[in-house]
């Protein structure tokens, strides 16, 4: 197990996967040390007649509700918004919808166009064959043709629209606002080995179908085949490094609990953005008392989430309820700076079909609208599959007291440090939040709904990990060169979504492939010079 | 973990008697109560990492209840369950989600709900294309996105 790698690579989820598939050409000796484990189809919760009741439990999205021996506590205890996750070979591509947008080229240069956060040192151009490699890598369903975004070719014809989306779509129009076919990695047709699509309506909790692209079924089978070598119920505890400031490997508890020690050239973190900056901060040492490739001070700092808001309304008939997919629009009638706004950047619109009978139960139980006793039933089938939702999806701004640290008292199972999350939804966004909301109040009235509701924001809507190890060119102000090298340590590359400079306002999954496909191609082209 | 395990027979009797008050029986929509023995066997075998909340729940009811909340008349079971609805709580969501989650997967009540009682794997759900041609007036947009340069 000591003999020296040339690759390791740190998580087996949505960016490690795409580094280990792209790298693997090169025929070097890769490993990949995931904490988790592979999730087979029929563990999926739609399997079962407790396929709702499993989402709070053993595919509950929360870490610390999930609480599988591959999770790692996570005090989120002051943020408004709770962290979501999956750790395991695939990721949290594993517990996602697979709504696929990529960033716009706006978002790339926000201080050049708003004068607000810093640009980034790649724009949309360069990743635009990177976008393109990703998508045919994970399988995109959606509709060529959106005017909110460059020309691309979605690989499947979209989702069907569905009675919920036609209404939706009637909305919009009425309104005279932009709307769209989402991109998704659910296959609506037969694609490389996946099924498709057969609207089991519970994409999140995983796809027992195997419609949904997660990369334990996109990239992973692929990296295998090209020889990459996955080890799975590994956490790592740290990078160790030399007096040469060069890590040299890392230390980590294999599936019986043992520590090891693995050597390699070099090292690619993939854990996202609050495993990485954990990671880096458990990883000080004399030569780097802050945390590891923390000269800049900025390891944790500017954690984005992406505040989510669901506004709901229920329809005067039934539409799809949980009879298919989760998402299957969006808008971004919003998404670009307006000046007549009293906010910067924008937001955008998912809208979402429906729930089960327990979510539609619980959510409107908690929420007052269901009440006890001989009227619970009448107003019960008033709301099941009539329920219409959708999310203001806002553009969180980096903010430097925004982050993620090492909790002085809680540990993981193996007595590792877990991470704390101290997090505030900042002005613009409440600004944004306000004028979505009232928006989307507008669309639901048009859509027919009344009884409308806000949830502001989705408690558990920490899906959207982003900056805690922002890349740039000034070693001062960022973590990561322009391709992925930490600027304090040469062989150490970040390849996930905690090198995002600024958030966006969209799911940000496809652009961090596009990013890790993009640092693995650097990392190919400079293998001559890669430590100079 | 056995039922016996899990909640004590008077436990048992609170979740019942608060399950009941939550979803009574209707003749109307001819579905069972919460309450029914079938669906609270469920929820009591199926409590796992639930249990210590729906635990400390019963005991907030005996507290709200000054005595044993199963023991109390209908309405005062009533009274008492909606003040704890007033409460709030992470415990009482959680009763109220163990209860939910098992009366609405309940074969009675499912069909009476107009669903077929199986779950969403293997046979999928049929949906509806829906009209494309909505998308019209936005394919006749112009690109709205925005130059960088």
């Amino acid at each position: 197990m000591a003999d020296t790698v040339d690759v390791l690579i740190i998580g087996a989820g949505a960016s490690g996967a795409a580094v280990a598939w792209s790298l693997a050409e090169t025929k070097m000796r890769i490993v990949c040390l995931e904490q988790g484990g592979w999730t087979r189809p029929e563990e999926f919760p739609s399997t079962g007649r407790d396929w709702e009741a499993r989402q709070n439990g053993d595919f509950a999205t929360s870490p610390n509700v999930r609480a599988r021996p591959a999770d790692y506590p996570i005090n989120d205890d002051n943020s408004p918004i709770k962290v979501v996750n999956f750790n395991g070979v695939g990721g949290s591509t594993v517990l996602y919808t697979g709504h696929f947008p990529r960033l716009h080229p706006s978002d790339f240069k926000v201080r050049t166009l708003d004068g607000v956060a810093d640009d980034w040192p790649v724009d949309y151009e360069t990743l635009a064959p990177f976008f393109a490699e990703n998508d045919r890598m994970m399988g995109v369903s959606g509709l060529a043709g959106d005017p909110a975004y460059p020309p691309k070719q979605p690989q499947m014809k979209p989702l069907p629209l569905g009675r919920t989306g036609a209404r939706w779509g009637q909305a919009m129009n009425s309104l005279g606002w932009h709307w769209w076919p989402s991109d998704t990695t659910l296959a609506t047709e037969a694609y490389e080995g996946r099924a498709a699509c057969i609207n089991l309506g519970h994409c999140t909790p995983g796809c027992a179908q195997g419609a949904k692209g997660s990369v334990d079924i996109t990239y992973w089978p692929a990296a295998l085949r090209a020889g990459v070598d996955l080890r799975t119920g590994c956490r790592v505890r740290e990078i160790v490094t030399n007096d040469a400031g060069m890590a040299t490997g890392v230390i980590y508890y294999d599936a019986e609990g043992v520590e090891r020690f693995q050597a390699a050239e070099v090292v690619v973190l993939a854990c996202n953005g609050v495993g990485t900056p954990r990671l880096l901060l458990n990883s000080a040492s004399a030569r780097f008392p802050e945390g590891l490739a923390n000269s800049s001070g900025l390891v944790g700092r500017n954690l984005m989430f992406h505040p989510y808001i669901q506004v709901f309304g229920y329809s005067d008939e039934a539409v799809d309820g949980n009879r298919g997919s989760p998402l299957c629009l969006w808008s971004k009638e919003f998404y670009e700076t307006d000046p007549a706004r009293d906010f910067v950047r924008g937001y955008m619109f998912q809208f979402n079909r429906g729930t089960g009978p327990v979510s539609e139960a619980v959510i409107s139980t908690e929420n007052g609208r269901l009440p006890f006793g001989k009227e619970h039933h009448t107003v019960f089938r008033r709301s099941l599959h009539r329920k219409m939702s959708l999310s203001v999806v806002v553009e969180d701004l980096p903010e430097a007291h925004n982050r993620v640290t090492l909790d002085p008292v809680l540990k993981d199972g193996h007595g590792i440090p877990a991470p704390k999350v101290d997090y505030t939804v900042g002005e613009n966004s409440r600004r944004m939040i306000e004028h979505g909301v009232a928006r989307a109040k507008r669309i639901l009235a048009a859509a027919g709904c009344g009884d409308i509701g806000v949830q502001n924001p989705i408690l558990y809507g920490g899906w959207h990990l982003l900056g805690t190890a922002r890349m740039g060119t000034d070693p001062e102000r960022s973590v990561v060169s322009e391709w992925g090298r930490c600027h304090d340590v040469k062989n150490l590359f970040i390849v996930d979504g905690s090198i995002f400079v600024t958030a966006g306002a969209v799911n940000p999954t496809s652009t961090i492939q596009a990013l890790a496909l993009y640092i693995a191609d650097q990392m190919k082209q400079r293998l001559a010079t890669l430590f100079d | 973990m056995t039922e016996q395990a899990v909640l004590s027979a008077d436990e048992r009797r609170g979740l019942a008697g608060f399950a009941g008050v939550m979803i009574p029986a209707s003749a109307e929509y001819a579905v069972p109560g919460a309450d029914d023995p079938a669906i609270v066997a469920d929820m009591v075998s199926t409590l796992g990492r639930d249990a210590p909340w729906v635990r400390a729940a019963l005991q907030r009811l005996d507290a709200l209840a000054e005595g044993c909340f199963a023991d109390l008349p209908e309405a005062r079971r009533e009274d008492v369950a909606h003040r704890l609805r007033e409460e709030g709580g992470a415990a009482l969501a959680t009763l109220c989600r163990v209860v939910l989650q098992c009366y609405y997967r309940d074969d009675r009540v499912l069909l009476s709900l107009g669903i077929e009682p199986r779950p969403p794997f293997p046979k999928g759900h049929v949906l509806e294309q829906g009209d494309w041609s909505l998308l019209d007036p936005v394919r006749q947009r112009a690109s709205m996105w925005r130059r960088v340069e």
